[in-house]
């Protein structure tokens, strides 16, 4: 694993934690008692986590803020602090600043290093408010760590050589942990088993005698100090390395083999209070003999008698203290990527696995592959009639099916990934608007391929801006009209047909249908004596050239025009439609495929040719009536049911059977029927692509290949709706040839 | 985080026994050294420990000890187990663990 693949790793998670902190902060206002109690965990333990692991990478810049931000967060945590609009205002600035440093670590983002310091002094100053008055050395050292580089660090204390050795072959390492290393994301128990790796730990003492009573006592604290007898071929400034991120909250003391006795004395004089037990646990680590000890002892007690000062006038034995430079990158960049790794694994292992996405394309192919060998198996097994095959085939049929929707489901992904930001949107628009506005999501959990999740997201914001900036009227306005005065946005996805609906949906004054054809009529995008229903209209404002902000308020656009987002849209193969009531509100429809590689579909034949149509979609199969061959509609149980015959659409040549058959499809509310000679059944299809050359063929959405090896089209039951529902109101759909 | 208590003083830590859940952990402990001084602490389902964890039960054995009373840890799960090794802590426990640990 290289270093930098652990950094990307880092940003990601980074980011979801922001992500987490600012779904949090939004919430915030509006939780209460326990709820309020996790929201403020969990936000505090994001910028912890975060600063934990940016410590690891010694991102100095990003440790130092999240450290005032945290300070911050733990004053809150403890009640001291309330939460005020300010505050969470301030917080998700500060989420927002994290961000781009992550950005600026990634590569990506606009902002250059120098604004981002000085967003950086500016928060800070903000930040300090509301930590505690008596705290503000804290904040200025915490400005100081922000703004000095990486390794600027105190060193730590070692000795060397002179005087009387000690008999041990082994490494003495005395570690006196500081009470906040848990708190900064350490665990002195990961540096033990990076330990393990460069060497071996002979044996360990654990003191805690500092620990007080349990009522005292804070979990969170760390009270432990370590003596460990540590066998190792590795230079200091290896063992050294380890410890470099705990350097500042830790006594460290590493002696090297056959270490002075003085160095003991001074060891044990260093360690306040508990001497005797030291001195007892260096011997039990089996640095030092009983006879060492006691030696050791009696120079400590000459040294404490001989003068007051013990410290300056300590006896000397010709010890030198080595002030160590900066450890070597190499060994620092060995221990970073050990103990991110077993951090990782341990948080990772039990939730996900990252997969290489032209993997997971390349096992989508052969499952493809593995659906169409089937068929091919099943219509052999059909004419064989072998009863026991048969048998085994089906279940093993089942479980290709299985396969094959277990695997398509590892590439959805909920579109709750693209509503999650629009919280945030709809607060910061609705300040700069001046309105009070509620955003309600629902369907979050609705899934769509992971590659439409990424494209979709603009479109959307764009939609719901939209709706923000001229969909709901000003609160005085609604209040005339007498509606609440905060308006609603509502973001909904569901499932239907094989497609995901999502729905943004706003309660304001809904579109001026006379307005909009007027301003039509005038850009010239209609005849004047046009005879347009409501919902043709409406579609107007699709139009490149027309701009909404003009013909509908007053209030001026942002960004792309609605004819991008149409035609962003219609680039994921999907519709958008409109729909609106005046006073009450509009809702703009998006209406996308799942881009499922592989469909149930349901198999018709006409003339020769077999066509295929999602199974979702299909609702009922009947009898074409006798007689009713030159309609184009047919009465289904007292409902007029529009249908059209793949035939004539396709030109199949060859005469229509006598008995014909209907099935009956729906697409986003509207129910058609289309007329075919056959009707052969489910089937699994697999969608291949059709070339460009039919890219402008209406009607058909991809082709698929039969288990006898013949190619069938996949109708496009959206177009064919729409195109039945024209036929019904006798504007004849062209003919494909 | 789940801690349910049985009925017989026993605290029974399921999930993360870290520095994540020390705070909600020790007041558990809390309230049963405050019925008892007679312990048990069953560490089966401990998914995950750190140095936080260990202090925790370093603390609840002293306790218990300072009232004359004594602590069990029982079920030792694998993450215990590592920790309680690498510090060397399984004797300073006294408790039978269920492999042998290897002291180093």
């Amino acid at each position: 694993m290289d270093m930098d693949q652990v950094l990307q790793t880092f940003i990601a998670e980074a980011r979801e934690l922001l992500q987490d902190m600012e779904d949090r902060l939004l919430q915030i206002d509006s939780l209460q008692g326990e709820e309020f109690t996790d929201a403020v965990n969990a936000i505090f333990r994001a910028a912890h986590t975060i600063k934990g692991s940016a410590g690891l990478f010694s991102l100095e810049n990003i440790v130092g803020f999240t450290h005032v931000l945290e300070s911050v967060l733990d004053r809150v945590r403890s009640g001291e602090q309330q939460v005020t609009p300010a505050l969470v205002s301030l917080l998700l600035q500060c989420k927002d600043h994290v961000g781009s440093k992550i950005d600026l670590l990634a590569g990506v983002g606009d902002r250059t290093a120098q604004e981002v310091h000085d967003h950086d002094v500016r928060l800070l100053e903000q930040l300090a408010e509301f930590e505690s008055p008596g705290t503000t050395p804290a904040t200025a050292s915490a400005k100081a760590v922000a703004t000095t580089g990486p390794h600027a660090e105190a060193q730590v204390e070692v000795e060397s050589i002179g005087g009387g050795m000690v008999g041990s072959d082994n490494w003495h390492i005395s570690l006196h942990f500081g009470r906040d290393v848990l708190r900064n994301g350490m665990d002195p128990l990961s540096f033990f088993r990076y330990l393990g790796t460069i060497g071996q730990i002979v044996s360990m003492e654990v003191a805690f005698d500092e620990m007080p009573v349990a009522a005292e006592m804070d979990p969170e604290s760390c009270y432990m100090s370590y003596e460990i007898n540590f066998k190792s071929e590795a230079d200091k400034a290896s063992i050294e390395s380890a410890f470099e991120f705990v350097q500042d909250d830790c006594r460290i003391r590493i002696m090297p083999p056959h270490s002075l006795v003085a160095d003991f004395v001074d060891l044990i004089g260093s360690l306040s209070k508990e001497e005797q037990r030291i001195g007892q646990m260096l011997v039990r680590c089996g640095t030092l003999t009983e006879r060492e000890l006691a030696m050791v002892l009696e120079i400590q007690a000459q040294a404490a008698g001989g003068g007051g000062a013990a410290g300056d006038s300590r006896p000397p034995l010709g010890q030198i203290i080595v002030e160590q430079g900066l450890v070597q990158p190499a060994v620092v960049e060995a221990a970073l990527e050990k103990q991110q790794q077993q951090r990782k694994t341990k948080t990772k292992q039990q939730q996900s696995v990252r997969v290489d996405a032209d993997k997971l394309d390349h096992l989508i192919n052969l499952i493809g592959e593995l659906v169409i060998a089937g068929a091919g198996v099943n219509i052999v097994l059909q004419r064989s009639r072998m009863t026991q095959l048969m048998e085994a085939t089906s279940t093993m049929n089942r479980l290709i099916e299985e396969v094959r929707d277990t695997t398509l489901q590892l590439r959805m992904t909920p579109i709750g990934e693209v509503f999650s930001r629009f919280p945030r949107v709809v607060r910061d628009v609705a300040r700069e608007l001046g309105k009070d506005i509620e955003l309600k999501i629902s369907g979050a959990e609705s899934e769509l391929d992971k590659s439409m999740v990424e494209k979709i997201g603009d479109p959307l914001m764009h939609l719901v801006r939209n709706s923000m900036d001229h969909g709901i009227e000003a609160p005085d306005k609604r209040l005339a009209a007498g509606k609440p005065a905060h308006g609603t946005v509502s973001l909904n996805a569901y499932h239907e047909s094989g497609s995901i609906v999502i729905e943004v949906a706003d309660d304001g004054g809904g579109l001026d249908a006379g307005r909009i054809l007027q301003k039509a009529i005038e850009k010239g995008l209609v005849a004047a004596d046009a005879n347009l229903s409501p919902a043709d209209i409406y579609q107007l404002i699709l139009e490149p050239g027309f701009s909404t902000a003009e013909a509908v308020s007053n209030l001026s656009g942002r960004g792309v025009g609605m004819d991008v987002v149409k035609s962003n849209v219609e680039a994921l193969r999907g519709t958008l439609d409109i729909e609106s009531t005046p006073g009450q509100g509009t809702t703009m429809r998006i209406c996308l495929p799942l881009t499922l590689a592989i469909i149930d579909g349901f198999q018709v034949g006409v003339g020769h040719s077999t066509f295929i149509l999602p199974l979702d979609s299909v609702v009922e199969c009947i009898e074409l009536p006798p007689g009713s061959d030159a309609a184009d509609y047919l009465n289904l149980r007292g409902e007029v049911l529009p249908f059209l015959r793949l035939r004539r659409l396709f030109a199949v040549a060859g005469e229509a059977p006598v008995r014909q058959n209907i099935v009956v499809v729906r697409f986003s509310g509207r129910k058609a029927g289309i007329a075919v000679d056959r009707l052969f059944g489910e089937c699994q299809a697999v969608i291949k692509p059709l070339g460009c050359l039919f890219a402008g063929v209406s009607g058909i959405s991809g082709s698929t290949i039969l288990g006898n090896g013949e190619v069938a089209l996949i109708l496009d039951v959206a177009q064919l709706v729409n195109g039945a529902a024209a036929v019904g109101k006798g504007q004849p759909m062209p003919a494909v040839h | 985080m789940d801690n349910t208590t049985m009925p017989d003083n026993t605290l029974r830590i399921e999930g993360e026994l870290t520095i994540y859940t020390a705070a909600a952990i020790k007041q558990r402990l809390d309230q049963l050294l405050g019925q008892s001084a007679e312990l048990e602490i069953e560490l089966s389902q401990v998914s995950e420990m750190d140095t936080a964890g260990l202090q925790l039960l370093i603390l609840a054995k002293r306790e218990c000890l300072a009232r004359s009373g004594s602590l069990k840890l029982v079920g030792h799960s694998q993450p215990v187990r590592e920790i309680m090794d690498l510090c060397n802590m399984a004797n300073y426990f006294g408790d039978p663990v269920v492999i042998p640990g290897n002291a180093g």
